[in-house]
């Protein structure tokens, strides 16, 4: 976490800014409401009871793009679908992130055909990357803890 | 990448109301990202103030080319992707896929095998029902039933987890019977789903079946009869809701389901409520055929003997020869049934799904074409939902419980 | 066999030309194509089949007269039996007659199969493609129709494969 130290009881912490933007940003991070196939199954196991993702600060889904910071593809993309993925990618404020759930949202799974995008990181850059057809909701729960390390690790400097 | 393609007006002329043209009627979009339409589906609704006058569904936006890719691989490759196809009903999807190749080879799958399919097939449609359970009630604003609903989808997973290590793409039903046999754990598993369950199902019930808000939701809802159901080749509980008690499993009886006692749930009045009272039934049937398909579950062999389909269980391969060259052809080659071709069905918890398999003698499929029941239901979407307010429009797709994937393939 | 469906195939096989052949158990009649609508009408008012279950056609590429197959499988919800129909549907301008006017049902199918295997169907209410995007060229399911894969890079030969492969917009 961004705090460095504790001045006795004071009641004062100190911290980097960059410390504390960081932390801000993981623990509330709001992913957005877009299942597509059958890893949104899946994700919903992860934010029901047994599984929980709220104890990461990840139970506030947003059906809107525009209220929503990480975009989890959780299925696969066809081509018709492609379009509107990158519509909604660009509709999403900055800083954003993607995770991609699951094989055919990460390389096209087993269809290698005329109909899925194979990869959609062939549209929309990818932080994280989760294997498995589907992946079990342990599985998404890992990546995103994934995608918190690397989001508390940014630096100012390389912010867009 | 490509443009999204819009519609214009025009184009869609011949389906919207003259009123539409004149902008006396709104025409908006409805999705394919929105969290009530149950994965991508698009809806064009023509709206009067709030009441729905038209809608008009576009899918293909989960189209996958399944049934392209299947004529690329042999028989036993090709299943692995039927899993994908029903993603909610996925034990049902290999069933029907080996149903026919069985049909079209003459396989035969061992007593065994086939109570284990049966108890496999009602466990996948109690969990499917379960999500959907969880997922309209959601739509309709009820949310605790969506976390008690999937607390038990937990347990069944946990089942089809033990069997093929697998939580829902499992491809555990192979052509001639199964993978394997099921461990020593599974009986103990399924007798406990089986005990905890029908207690389960009264829970749900109590928060919902005399809840007078979810009443207001659901009665005189979305209404259909029975003959514009068979018109529009509507099954499944949307069908039963409406008073014909028309079911796969008893009119066509596939891997033994005319030895098991259990009745067809049936409503008369063929609205979201009667849709919802026949799921909420049709999950206690299953339980009961589960559990008796449990308690005669015969001992023996979980597959055909028939070597030139079948692959040899891996104790055979060191010890004989011609056990290994079987292994060896059918994973390389594949088998080759004869020419001609065969239609399967079996009741999914949508409807009757059916698999047409055409066989040119080679040991890759010619033609496979999935009926699934939810091109159907979607079809009728504007006939139910005609004179509805928009929010009702949300109920109702919930009702006749769709799966994208199943639509599109 | 059922009475009424052995009667059934018989009269349509009189009124109608059709040509009988059994496959385990299941019964397909080839009727000529212009004459599939009048034979389903009979069917459905004459005995029971009230249901279309499926409707999809079958590509036999190389050959082109016939190219296609369309294939109906019918149900009757009190015989509980399926009947199938084939009919013949040329290669050089795919066409035939719409079931939608028998069976309402036979809207999206033909769409489906509009879109996927390029047969046009005559009278049909909203010829549009239903799965792939409005543009889209070609039809998928067609036997001539590439799969249309990606190539698998592997260690020897990923940057072979690379150089080709096709760029999204990053």
């Amino acid at each position: 976490m961004g705090i460095e130290q504790k001045t006795g009881n004071t009641g004062v912490v100190t911290t980097t800014l960059e410390q504390a933007v960081n932390w801000s940003r993981t623990n509330s991070m709001w992913p957005m409401l877009f299942g597509l196939a059958c890893c949104a199954i899946e994700m919903m196991g992860a934010q029901a009871a047994n599984y929980d993702m709220s104890r990461f600060g990840m139970e506030l889904m947003r059906a809107s793009p525009r209220q929503s910071d990480l975009m989890i593809v959780a299925g696969r993309v066809s081509q018709k679908m492609a379009p509107v993925l990158r519509n909604l990618y660009d509709q999403m404020p900055d800083p954003k992130w993607v995770i991609a759930m699951g094989d055919c949202a990460a390389c096209g799974g087993v269809f290698n055909n005329y109909a899925i995008l194979q990869g959609v990181d062939e549209i929309v850059p990818v932080d994280v990357y989760i294997s498995g057809c589907p992946p079990r909701p342990e599985g998404l729960i890992n990546g995103v803890i994934t995608l918190h390390k690397k989001v508390s690790g940014e630096k100012f400097a390389k912010w867009k | 990448m490509r443009e999204i393609q819009e519609f214009s007006l025009d184009d869609l002329r011949h389906l919207v109301s003259p009123r539409a043209l004149t902008g006396e009627t709104m025409v908006l979009n409805m999705g394919p990202q929105h969290p009530s339409t149950h994965g991508v589906l698009r809806l064009i609704v023509e709206l009067d103030g709030e009441i729905v006058v038209n809608c008009i569904p576009d899918v293909g936006y989960l189209h996958t080319g399944i049934e392209k890719n299947m004529e690329g691989k042999t028989y036993q490759k090709a299943e692995v992707m039927t899993d994908r196809i029903d993603y909610m009903y996925t034990m049902g999807n290999n069933l029907v896929y080996c149903l026919a190749v069985e049909k079209l080879t003459g396989l035969k799958s061992p007593p065994r095998a086939d109570a284990i399919r049966v108890i496999l097939a009602e466990l996948s449609r109690i969990q499917s029902h379960l999500l959907w359970i969880g997922t309209s009630a959601l739509d309709l604003a009820a949310m605790s039933v969506f976390l008690y609903a999937m607390r038990e989808r937990e347990m069944i997973m946990d089942v089809f987890e033990l069997v093929s290590g697998q939580r829902m793409m499992t491809t555990f039903i192979r052509p001639g019977g199964l993978w394997r046999d099921v461990p020593s754990e599974f009986e103990a598993a399924v007798r406990e789903i089986v005990r905890v369950f029908p207690k389960r199902i009264a829970e749900y019930e109590a928060l919902l079946t005399k809840n007078p808000l979810f009443l207001d939701r659901t009665r005189g809802i979305g209404k259909i009869d029975t003959m514009t159901c068979k018109a529009w080749d509507v099954t499944g509980p949307t069908l039963r809701a409406t008073g014909l008690a028309h079911d796969v499993r008893k009119a066509n009886p596939y891997c033994g389901f005319e030895q098991y006692d259990f009745d067809i749930p049936t409503q008369t009045t063929g609205d979201v409520y009667a849709r919802y009272l026949v799921r909420v039934e049709e999950m206690r049937q299953s339980v009961r055929i589960v559990e008796q398909a449990l308690n005669k579950l015969p001992y023996g062999s979980v597959r055909d003997n028939n070597r030139k389909y079948v692959p040899p269980p891996r104790s055979e391969i060191g010890m004989s020869m011609e056990a290994l060259i079987h292994h060896f052809k059918l994973w390389t080659e594949g088998f080759s049934p004869p020419v001609g071709s065969v239609y399967a069905t079996v009741e999914s918890p949508r409807g009757e799904m059916g698999v047409f398999l055409e066989s040119d003698g080679s040991p890759k499929p010619y033609r496979v074409h999935y009926r699934t029941p939810s091109v159907p239901l979607l079809q009728v979407l504007p006939i139910l939902s005609k004179g509805h307010y928009v929010a009702d429009l949300v109920g109702i797709i919930g009702s006749i419980d769709i799966v994208l994937g199943d639509t599109d393939r | 066999m059922n009475e009424l469906l052995s009667s059934a195939i018989k009269a349509l096989g009189e009124k109608f030309g059709g040509q009988v052949s059994e496959f385990r158990d299941e019964v397909t009649l080839l009727i000529p194509p212009d004459k599939v609508t009048a034979a389903a009408t009979v069917l459905r008012d004459e005995f029971t089949f009230d249901m279309l279950s499926a409707e999809t056609a079958v590509d036999y590429c190389p050959q082109t007269n016939p190219r296609f197959h369309m294939v109906y499988i019918f149900y009757s919800t009190t015989l509980k039996v399926y009947l199938t129909f084939r009919a013949h549907v040329n290669g050089d301008d795919p066409k035939i007659a719409t079931m939608e006017t028998v069976y309402p049902s036979a809207n999206w199918r033909e769409r489906e199969i509009w879109d996927l295997f390029g047969i046009r169907f005559e009278g049909h209410s909203d010829m549009r493609r239903l799965l792939m995007p409005p543009n889209w060229e070609g039809h998928p399911l067609r036997k001539d129709y590439p799969l249309g894969y990606e190539e698998v890079q592997y260690s020897f030969n990923f940057d072979e494969i690379d150089v080709r492969k096709p760029k999204g917009v990053r």
